[in-house]
């Protein structure tokens, strides 16, 4: 955490013709081939399986672009399409106020925040799963702390989503900006206090600036994470009302172990893979992220 | 990054001379700030209302809790519900679940170190490629290849176990433990590994007495991160897991919903035990949990 190291990025100085310790690419091999098996072969194999008919038994059939045709014209796909955006953005922007604020806050080292932030963390010992279930059970309309049909409405099913993802992850990225704003320097702002600025100025000029990075790492794990708000819709919506809460995983869930319409299924999880690698490449792009090696370091 | 992975949060490294001595200008983390006193007092009850209400209503007769609402406390407190869920299964559903993360963590570790040995110190074609694979599979949504993993796990025979929980969930939690073990990786000096080499250590004795030991920190992040994704695992159980048999804790809470029906009370029971070991973690290692949370940040 601390002795941040801008200083030890150069290291090993490039062009260093050193020899010591630089061990042979095979060591890399039972990792590279148990990666390549598990996660690279099954993308690859969604992709041959999106131009097939299969309903999980035999084999499957090639049928051509049919899969893709149904998907491009299917009026779901653009809802679905429209909602787990709106979720990530509306998410990410819960979730990193309110973790930005608690984690700067969370950084002073009075007592009573130190206990405060051990309360606040508790929600993250809880599996997805559990708070799902957890929250399920309080927005029961028979039995829960608000009354009527909160997860009945479109709103109510959407913000019920975000406000359960938010309560699970909001005290983890709370410890990642904690620990962010530990490592600046506490001389920039008796600098800024000679100078006059008051707590808010100070906040804006001194501490967004210097968490930049922190917000980088943060918001890329908010954003891929958004996608395994899988088990939340299953348990809270099951994409309901309707179809209004069905993100793309879970439409997928549905064509698949469902209606047994695998080919159909591989599809949606293709196009998946396609549009989680662009807003990943999107973001690295944007937040530096894939200057891995020093950006990580500044952190 | 640093190779100190394990901060002590609580613990002031960089504030000199704690007690202000006479000192007019504390440093801003010192001072009160009633705007976050206010803002902090709401989400403490947004967290901790909840929780309460899952607790109480765990502890609430099955008759009464119906049409109540979930904020009262129970009028004659109960342990049945406790009762019904450890006779359904529960403990079992534990077990493989620690069975699964040991595995995980097991699999993760002996694959991960080793390839980021090579791709910090090694510097050809080969090492680099292997790193961007890991780099380009943080942006893979395990949720995107469950269908084709689904054909495999039943072509492999291992339909309906634990192992076909464990591999895929090891496999998904490569790439963040790979980034997290590189960034650390990075801290060990050349000059260490010279002073390795100069006493005539191969690349094997440089990784078990030089990596291993120095990216202690790395390490026990990726263990409590690995641990976490087999914890909170619930797509891959919930697709190539049928039977009782290798059912894990998140599908057995989701199963009770449909089991216990309109037994709220015993759902919620279910909720909190799931909860209890976990948060038994914390309290007797609070430091290390959260400071290696702080690691899969970046740091």
């Amino acid at each position: 955490m601390k002795g941040g190291s801008r200083v030890d990025a150069g290291r090993p100085p490039r062009g260093s013709q050193a020899k010591a310790g630089r061990p042979h690419a095979a060591l890399a091999l039972p990792a590279v081939l148990f990666f390549a098996f598990f996660a690279i072969a099954p993308m690859v194999l969604a992709f041959y399986l999106s131009f097939t008919k299969w309903n999980g038994l035999g084999d499957p059939e090639p049928v051509g672009f049919a899969n893709w045709q149904k998907l491009l014209t299917d009026d779901r796909l653009a809802q679905s399409l429209t909602v787990t955006v709106l979720l990530t953005v509306v998410s990410w922007v819960f979730q990193t106020v309110i973790s930005l604020l608690l984690g700067v806050w969370a950084a002073g080292r009075q007592k009573n925040r130190a206990i405060l932030s051990a309360i606040f963390f508790v929600p993250f010992l809880l599996s997805s799963t559990a708070i799902s279930l957890l929250f399920y059970a309080l927005l029961d309309p028979n039995f829960g702390i608000i009354r009527g049909d909160t997860l009945g409405s479109t709103n109510g099913a959407f913000l019920a989503i975000v406000f359960v993802g938010g309560w699970q992850f909001i005290p983890f990225h709370t410890l990642i900006y904690q620990g962010g704003a530990r490592q600046i320097p506490e001389v920039l702002y008796q600098a800024a206090a000679i100078d006059g600025a008051g707590r808010v100025r100070q906040f804006f000029s001194i501490t967004l600036p210097q968490l930049r990075n922190t917000v980088a790492t943060s918001s890329v794990l908010m954003v891929v994470g958004s996608l395994t708000y899988f088990e939340t819709v299953l348990i809270l919506t099951q994409g309901g009302p309707g179809t209004d809460t069905a993100i793309l995983p879970y439409l997928m869930y549905e064509a698949g172990f469902k209606s047994y319409d695998f080919g159909y299924a591989s599809a949606i999880a293709s196009f998946l893979v396609v549009a989680a690698t662009l807003l990943s490449l999107l973001m690295v792009k944007l937040s530096g992220f894939g200057a891995m090696r020093s950006t990580r370091e500044g952190m | 990054m640093s190779h100190d992975t394990l901060p002590r949060p609580v613990k002031t490294p960089d504030v000199p001379a704690g007690r202000p001595t006479g000192r007019r200008r504390r440093h801003w983390t010192q001072r009160a700030n009633p705007f976050a006193g206010v803002s902090t007092f709401i989400w403490l009850v947004v967290v901790i209302v909840p929780i309460y209400a899952m607790i109480s209503a765990s502890l609430t007769k099955q008759d009464e809790a119906l049409g109540n609402n979930a904020l009262k406390p129970p009028s004659d407190p109960t342990l049945d519900n406790y009762n019904t869920v450890l006779h359904n299964g529960f403990g079992h559903f534990l077990w493989n679940t620690i069975v699964v993360a040991a595995a995980v963590v097991a699999i993760v570790l002996v694959l991960c170190v080793p390839l980021s040995y090579v791709a910090v110190r090694t510097r050809n074609i080969w090492a680099s490629s292997a790193f961007r694979m890991f780099l380009m599979g943080v942006a893979i949504p395990a949720q995107a290849v469950v269908v084709p993993l689904y054909l495999m796990i039943a072509k492999l025979n291992l339909y309906d176990s634990l192992l076909a929980i464990i591999l895929p969930t090891a496999a998904f939690a490569m790439p963040v433990s790979v980034l997290i073990l590189t960034g650390t990786l990075r801290d060990i000096s050349e000059e260490m590994y010279e002073a390795m080499a100069l006493d005539g250590a191969s690349t094997t004795r440089m990784l078990f007495q030089l990596v291993i030991p120095m990216t202690k920190g790395g390490i026990s992040t990726v263990v409590i991160y690995s641990a976490l994704q087999a914890w909170n695992g619930f797509l891959f159980p919930l697709i190539f897991t049928q039977s009782d048999g290798p059912r894990v804790l998140t599908l057995g809470l989701f199963n009770y919903v449909s089991q216990f029906g309109v037994n709220i009370p015993a759902l919620l029971a279910s909720v909190v035990l799931s909860g209890i070991p976990i948060f038994a973690v914390y309290l007797v290692a609070r430091r290390a949990l959260v400071g290696g949370l702080m690691g899969v940040g970046g740091k």
